[in-house]
């Protein structure tokens, strides 16, 4: 069974888009600007309102409360957000982070104030905050935009540990070497749909 | 103390020569604001006169029909300007519909609560009390509830990232929002908490002023004013908090998202 299972997902913008994740794959997905990655990735998530279905497991996301279906699918976009003043006010207070930020070489990084992060740190933090509560799928908006070519590395590791561990990641990149070190199958998008063609290896 | 002193219409013109002298000031000085200090003092006047015939003939009549239609219209214009002081609006009916609607809901329950148990005049709807003190009430109830939802609106729009980035973590609609609302919760309250903190030290307020001018007891005077900065303070938290409420169920969804969708482009 795949662990994420999409079928005739559509919203106003995109669609309809059907494909599978197996546990454990990294399967990613290139395409321009404006051809609807992102859009794709919120309404599986149920941020945008879609139809059709999305499944992880033998869950469907129409049968749990979506802060429930948020947490088994985590989605990291491009941008993220802060709401507090620290690092630490944004992970539950329960959390022990030493382990994942010291891989990201973040260690340390809760003390500090989000106003003096960096893009490239809060890009990472944004990825350890969706991993405190290990979800069975994870989205990755474009995770290493703005990062150097050691914390790329860094957080290549840490990807490839996910899928090893069995979660299911959708990757959203613009660099076609990525998407070949991380990932054995690749998907286009163009004008909102999967390019169908296009499926294969990267 | 029971001395009320008619104005003649003399009183008034002499009672204008200050503003005269300020528009001759205007002109020697080329300030240019003659123009518009003569026009808006024209605009009061007319204005002062009209309401003043219209609420001559709604008492004369005493009708409770009158009466309503009377409020209506005050509800309409203040609905009016809700709408217009917001900078981000809710989309279609709602923009206009939901500030009204919370302003009508607290604005009506304290005035009739006032005009049946503290007040007690006979009718109790009567209009010589009813319509003086909904427009009072009707008029700070509509600051603070544009004040509450042009700054949630516009929290909402630009904490977007923030706001999101909790619901991907799995909070809830109403977890994820808390800042932004608070803030806007704050804003409507801040007038009427600032205006009673002040009031008696720095300022007399006007209906006081206007009660001891016509001649009633300091004491009545205040008695009364307290009764209506307190309805006053009572009908703004009401309304404020019914329209940020309302307009959070309105720009967020059951799949707990935040439709923004739902609000419309700013005035350009």
């Amino acid at each position: 069974m795949p662990a994420l299972r999409i079928k005739k997902l559509a919203t106003k913008l995109i669609g309809p888009i059907s494909f599978d994740i197996a546990a454990g794959e990294c399967l990613a997905l290139m395409g321009a600007s404006g051809a609807g990655k992102s859009l794709l990735l919120r309404a599986i998530v149920d941020l945008d309102p879609s139809s059709g279905s999305v499944m992880v497991g033998a869950h469907a996301r129409d049968d749990m409360p979506a802060s429930e279906w948020r947490q088994r699918v985590a989605l990291v976009p491009a941008e993220s957000g802060w709401w507090a003043d620290r690092v630490r006010d944004h992970f539950p207070a329960t959390f022990d982070a030493t382990e994942l930020t010291g891989k990201l070489g973040l260690a340390g990084s809760f003390e500090w104030e989000v106003g003096r992060l960096s893009s490239g740190e809060r890009q990472r933090l944004a990825l350890v905050r969706a991993l405190c509560r290990w979800p069975e799928a994870l989205l990755l908006d474009e995770p290493t935009a703005s990062l150097d070519e050691h914390a790329t590395g860094l957080v290549e590791d840490l990807i490839r540990e996910c899928c090893g561990k069995g979660m299911a990641l959708l990757l959203v990149t613009h660099d076609r070497r990525q998407a070949e070190r991380l990932a054995k199958r690749l998907l286009r998008m163009r004008d909102g749909r999967i390019d169908q063609t296009s499926e294969g290896a990267p | 103390m029971n001395s009320y002193i008619s104005l003649t219409t003399a009183d008034l013109l002499l009672a204008s020569i200050f503003l005269g002298m300020n528009a001759a000031f205007s002109i020697l000085l080329s300030l240019r604001l003659e123009r518009q200090l003569i026009v808006s003092a024209a605009r009061m006047i007319t204005q002062l006169f009209l309401v003043g015939l219209v609420l001559k003939t709604i008492f004369t009549h005493s009708s409770l029909w009158l009466t309503v239609l009377a409020a209506a219209v005050m509800v309409t214009f203040a609905a009016r300007e809700i709408w217009a002081r917001q900078d981000r609006r809710l989309r279609g009916l709602w923009g206009i519909g939901l500030g009204g609607t919370s302003m009508l809901l607290a604005g009506t329950i304290v005035t009739v609560f006032a005009l049946t148990t503290q007040i007690q005049p006979t009718p109790w709807w009567s209009p010589q009390f009813a319509l003086p003190l909904f427009g009072m009430i009707l008029g700070n109830t509509m600051t603070g509830v544009s004040l509450g939802l042009d700054t949630l609106h516009t929290a909402l729009y630009r904490e977007r990232a923030a706001i999101e980035a909790r619901l991907l973590l799995g909070s809830t609609r109403w977890e994820a929002v808390s800042a932004a609302h608070q803030r806007a919760l704050r804003s409507g309250f801040t007038p009427i908490i600032n205006s009673m903190a002040a009031t008696g030290v720095v300022s007399l307020p006007g209906m006081m002023t206007g009660q001891i001018l016509s001649g009633v007891d300091p004491q009545e005077a205040v008695k009364y004013q307290i009764l209506i900065t307190l309805l006053i303070g009572g009908a703004t938290g009401l309304g404020v908090l019914a329209a940020t409420f309302a307009s959070v169920w309105r720009l967020t969804d059951n799949r707990e998202r935040l439709r923004l969708d739902r609000l419309a482009a700013p005035r350009t």
